[in-house]
């Protein structure tokens, strides 16, 4: 199954192709699949259903059942696999349904993965990638809604990377299988979707550093997988409104591109935080003590988070529409910091 | 906060050099303030233990506020505060803060109250962290700002409007608010000196030929570090000259003369930016000529780079401003309130001379004294000049 | 050393003393006790440290061919042998 090369429009501009995240993804794993012959896929229904969310349909046709396994239903046993595979020199990808259900394997990859390096003395890296979806908005309630992100980024040992655009969902896989470090990767279940359009030459892109997706001088919306394109939405609004939003995508949560998140806080001089998880103890916390840490002075008012609400994620739509941060709430809270009057 | 100056009302606190705990001993450092005449560091007069600053970095607070405490030795934990520091001077020392400028008025602390560091107030202005930065970078008021963030806050664009309203007025004086705040300083000074001071002047022309080819002989033989400038022997002909007339040093306080033994003498030193200031060079008298040379030296150098102290700019005793080679012929100097005499001296020329019958051209210097006729008398300023002129005659002797 | 290097340290010893001068707009000829108002403690200094960077001795008699940049760098070029 060729899903780009069976998108091209007629239209489209040349080099370019429209395509979607969930796509950009699947030509990602294809390309580290034929690239690297250490890299092979395993996950529950990865292989004959073609992932949960879709992902790795075709490729097990394509590479074979060797590449692209399926594995009994548990977390702890095939992620502790992909870590042992990893220590002994392949370069496996381990897909985890949602990051709900990575939580039985949060001891193997606390525990081991993210520590071996260290506890080797640098003899035993774990080039060990593990995708898991997270967030909710697809009505599947709370045991399967939430999301956890801040939970990994809080450990040293690990990368956490969050895909928010179709290049990135493209580009980020090889980079972090080339990481010695284990490389945690959030694809948001609403951005699966998103269409739109990239370079039929797209490849890999960096881990290291968060991106301006709209330049602003007003106020900084500072965001990450499945808020930016509300955050971008949002900022429309505001420029309607004549209030100029930057927004940043962080792309990796851990470690954080403090300068890009304070350059543009030093010109803008104001900052919401909008992230999908809870407040408390929360990214976005961790956004905005840095922010008081290194850049106070270029405040002109207080940092503004817009978070999820503390509740378990609610089942019904409305009040999960509700429970979540939304472009227009996001652009409330932007609007309410520039424009004050006393 | 002491008094650095007979006009000087209020300073502000830029830096504690001490912590509670340490010991210190009189004529240490223990702060930096500034005042209108520059930054100025802040001795003790007491030896003992910090034991509370009560002043914050930053703070402007009326001269006599109390800043610290300091429990010096033998006595118990302070729970009265000991007086405050500059206004009870040991004998030898004059009051460095008086004489009492005017009480300061409200909204003022009261500077008697021993209380903790102040705390934060309630009804503090709010303004944001950007906003308070370039508001102390322009220096403006923040109560005159309305502000329109949240909750009243003063915003970035709520300084901006307010700089902007004021743009002349403001950029001016963020250009220039030192050299204000030094005319200020002078301004209050000379006119209070003509206001209260009855001045009688007289003036000497001084032989300064033996005293010149002797300071080149002198300097020929030194290495240039170690040359000694003419002002040197003047300041320091003065200081003996007080001897013979003692009138000429100290204080004209509370309708009498408070005098001095020994001679700190306000050198009046013009500053690059503009202004004028005395700091003292103290006890001149008790100095050799290369001590007043070094003395000098530091003291015009630290002027310029405003690194004074507050002894220096507190005491001197009696002033003396010579106008240098560039300057006019003669100079008719106002006093420094509360000092009671300033002798000037103009440049060196070179004139016709005649003596014992004979004209020939000599360098010769016009010395002038502005006495306070208050606290003494036309006869008793001509002996010191005359004093002056003759020491200037022996200038191996001084 | 050079001329120009002459020169220079005789710019940069003066910018200390008169920070606020600028000294590329300073004709060669000008007297600089006028010029950049210096007085005889500010003379002084720019003596000594002249004297400590390039080790010259400075004859108080010679102070009066040392009051324009050019007297300077010529004064100095002199005591130097630079070319």
């Amino acid at each position: 199954m060729t899903a780009i090369a069976a998108a091209v429009p007629p239209a489209a501009m040349p080099g370019v192709v429209k395509t979607t995240y969930r796509d950009a993804l699947r030509a990602a794993h294809r390309d580290a699949l034929r690239r690297d012959d250490r890299v092979f896929l395993m996950g529950e229904d990865v292989g004959r259903y073609g992932g949960c969310y879709a992902v790795s349909l075709g490729l097990l046709e394509e590479f074979g059942p060797e590449r692209v396994r399926d594995t009994p239903l548990s977390e702890l046993a095939f992620v502790g696999a992909g870590i042992g595979a990893a220590a002994a020199g392949m370069r496996p990808i381990v897909e985890v349904m949602t990051v709900n259900f990575s939580l039985l394997a949060l001891d193997q990859i606390v525990n081991s993965a993210a520590t071996l390096l260290h506890m080797s003395g640098g003899q035993c890296a774990v080039p060990l990638v593990i995708r898991m979806a997270t967030g909710a908005g697809r009505q599947v309630a709370a045991q399967h809604s939430h999301s956890l992100e801040v939970w990994y980024a809080h450990v040293p040992g690990i990368r956490v990377v969050a895909p928010a655009t179709i290049e990135d969902a493209r580009g980020m896989l090889w980079t972090a299988l080339q990481d010695p470090d284990p490389v945690v990767m959030f694809e948001h279940v609403m951005l699966y979707n998103l269409e739109g359009e990239i370079a039929e030459t797209a490849g890999a892109t960096d881990l290291d550093h968060a991106a301006v997706r709209r330049e602003g001088s007003d106020i900084s919306i500072v965001t990450y997988g499945g808020c930016l394109p509300k955050s971008m939405r949002a900022a429309e609004t505001l420029a309607a409104d004549g209030i100029s939003a930057e927004v940043i995508d962080l792309r990796t949560l851990r470690p954080l591109d403090d300068e890009t998140i304070l350059k543009s806080v030093a010109k803008t001089h104001r900052a919401v935080i909008v992230d999908e998880g809870w407040r408390s103890c929360g990214l976005s916390a961790e956004i905005a003590a840095r922010i008081a840490e290194s850049a106070l002075y270029e405040l002109d008012a207080p940092v503004v988070r817009v978070c999820t609400v503390e509740v378990p994620i609610p089942y019904p739509r409305h009040l999960e529409e509700a429970a979540l941060p939304q472009a227009a709430s996001i652009a409330d809270a932007a609007r309410r910091l520039v424009n004050h009057h006393g | 906060m002491p008094s650095l100056g007979a006009d000087m009302e209020a300073g502000t606190l830029v830096e504690w050099r001490v912590k509670p705990g340490d010991a210190i001993h009189r004529g240490d450092i223990i702060c930096e303030v500034v005042t209108e005449k520059g930054d100025i560091e802040v001795e003790s007069w007491l030896t003992g233990t910090v034991e509370q600053l009560l002043v914050q970095v930053g703070q402007k607070v009326p001269v006599k506020t109390l800043m610290a405490l300091i429990r010096t030795e033998g006595e118990g934990a302070a729970a009265v505060p000991p007086a405050p520091a500059p206004s009870a001077p040991a004998p030898s020392a004059p009051a460095p803060s008086a004489p009492a400028p005017p009480a300061p008025t409200p909204p003022a602390p009261t500077p008697s109250a021993p209380l903790p560091a102040p705390q934060p107030s309630s009804e503090r202005t709010r303004i944001s962290p950007a906003a308070r930065k370039r508001i102390e970078a322009a220096g403006l008021d923040a109560s005159t700002i309305v502000g329109s963030g949240i909750g009243g806050a003063i915003t970035i664009a709520d300084v901006e409007k307010a700089m902007s309203a004021s743009q002349p007025a403001a950029r001016a004086e963020s250009e220039a608010t030192s050299v204000t705040a030094i005319r200020r300083a002078i301004a209050r000074a000379m006119a209070r000196s003509k206001r209260e001071i009855p001045h009688y002047y007289l003036s000497q022309t001084i032989d300064m030929s033996r005293a010149l080819s002797w300071l080149e002989r002198e300097n020929s033989a030194r290495e240039l570090p170690r040359r000694l400038l003419y002002s040197v022997l003047l300041l320091k002909a003065v200081a003996l000259a007080v001897r013979e007339v003692p009138e000429m040093n100290g204080f004209w306080q509370d309708d009498h003369w408070i005098g001095s033994d020994a001679v700190h003498a306000g050198v009046a030193t013009s500053l690059r930016s503009g202004g004028l200031i005395a700091p003292a060079i103290h006890d001149v008298g008790g100095k050799s000529l290369d001590e007043v040379m070094h003395a000098l030296q530091d003291l015009v150098n630290r002027a310029r780079s405003s690194g004074l102290r507050s002894s220096e700019l507190s005491d001197p005793t009696i002033t003396v401003t010579s106008l240098g080679e560039r300057g006019c012929d003669s100079v008719m100097p106002i006093i420094y309130p509360p000092q009671v005499a300033i002798v000037g001296f103009g440049r060196v020329v070179e004139q016709a001379w005649a003596e014992n019958g004979m004209v020939g051209a000599r360098r010769v210097i016009h010395a002038t004294l502005g006495g306070d006729h208050r606290a003494s008398d036309g006869h008793r300023g001509a002996l010191f000049l005359r004093a002056v002129d003759s020491l200037m005659q022996s200038p191996e002797q001084l | 050393m050079n001329e120009q290097e002459l020169r220079e340290i005789v710019k940069r010893t003066l910018h200390r003393i008169a920070p606020e001068v600028d000294l590329d707009s300073i004709d060669g000829k000008t007297d600089l006790r006028e010029e950049i108002d210096l007085d005889s403690m500010d003379l002084l200094n720019f003596f000594v440290a002249l004297h400590e960077q390039l080790k010259v001795d400075i004859a108080e008699t010679d102070y009066s061919r040392l009051t324009t940049l050019d007297g300077c760098v010529q004064y100095l070029r002199e005591k130097t042998g630079a070319v």
